[in-house]
């Protein structure tokens, strides 16, 4: 793609994240490990697509999430995230 | 790694409207889908001859329950390696390998309450279509307002039902502005959605509507600092960025 690269966010991470993840990701708080802000993950800047991507926080940009899936091993890298949290968690359907 | 419970599923394509010079609503038979909640997306993926894939993902727009089949709407990205196959190539009675539903952030559901303020840039207004329906179906009267920005008239989407939508004076209000100037006779807005439109047009921050907005990252960005500068909790505001997907950095 030669075009510039312009971030998507969180929400478009939830089908490959689905991996390994077996709640609904798009909801989870993430807690920034640089600055401490905490969002869900919906909100967090998205780089890359199905084959590997990194969440990076909208205010400092630290990568909070990685995650790569080679097809048949998917991994996730949290370095970057000091916490995650799913709360309220009823279900919507 | 496909997952066991997002597996990818083969729908039925039963029929593609065109829905401007640049998009088409494309209806799905999805065997087996276990339904969705309006303003979640679905992935797309095709394979080429040599084995080749290309995934995606689209906004469903159709209403969650009361309508016998899913629709995305895909507007052409050109230069794009998949909306010109599913604009062009694409017919009635072809499969096509789907998974969903995903997400569960940016969504409405019936009774969550309002009031309800809708900004969409471009095919932006795709999951926003599918909340309104999901209103519309249900008899839910939480009084909405559709901000919707197109560049041209021709390039509107669902133009006919919307004003449908609006003529019936059920607390829903459509407000259309034009990017790329207007045709003779237009009524609408004219101009980029920002903070002055937001203000005039939209819901005041004493009213605390819950927000919802997706567009092209940019649009997206600009209308959501408009909103906070305007006084909009930030919380309030949910956001659904869509694109050509960045390149790892």
């Amino acid at each position: 793609m030669t075009e510039e690269a312009v971030p998507l966010d969180g929400n478009a991470a939830a089908g490959p994240l689905a991996a390994l993840f077996a709640v609904e990701p798009t909801t989870i708080m993430i807690t920034c490990e640089g600055c401490g802000r905490e969002g869900a993950l919906a909100t967090l800047k998205l780089y890359g697509g199905a084959m590997g991507l990194i969440l990076r926080c909208p205010e400092c940009d630290t990568a909070n999430l990685r995650f790569s899936d080679a097809g048949t091993r998917a991994t996730v890298d949290l370095r970057g995230s000091t916490r995650l949290t799913l709360s309220g968690a009823k279900p919507r359907r | 790694m496909t997952p066991t419970h997002l597996p990818w599923r083969i729908a039925t394509v039963a029929a593609a409207k065109p829905e401007s010079a640049r998009a088409k609503a494309i209806l799905l038979d999805v065997p087996g889908w276990p339904g969705h909640l309006a303003g979640q997306h679905l992935d797309l993926r095709l394979t080429a001859d040599d084995g080749y894939q290309a995934q995606r993902s689209y906004s469903i727009s159709s209403a969650p329950a009361g309508e016998p089949q899913l629709e995305i709407t895909v507007e052409r990205v050109d230069d794009g390696e998949v909306s010109p196959f599913l604009l062009d190539e694409l017919r009635e009675g072809d499969p096509l390998e789907l998974r969903g539903p995903i997400g569960g952030y940016f969504t409405w559901v019936p009774g969550d309450g309002g009031p309800l303020l809708l900004v969409g840039g471009g095919s932006g207004v795709a999951p926003l279509m599918a909340m309104l329906r999901a209103r519309t179906r249900s008899g839910d009267r939480t009084p909405v307002r559709l901000l919707y920005s197109a560049r041209t008239v021709d390039e509107l989407l669902y133009r006919a039902e919307l004003d449908r939508l609006a003529d019936e004076a059920d607390g829903f209000e459509l407000i259309a502005t034009l990017t790329r100037g207007a045709p003779e006779g237009w009524t609408g807005e004219q101009g980029r959605i920002g903070r002055e439109m937001l203000a005039a047009r939209g819901f005041p921050p004493e009213e605390r509507p819950r927000i919802f907005v997706c567009g092209p990252t940019p649009f997206v960005e600009a209308c959501a600092d408009a909103l906070v500068a305007l006084g909009h909790e930030g919380g309030r505001i949910k956001t659904e960025r869509f694109g050509p997907t960045g390149d790892l950095k």
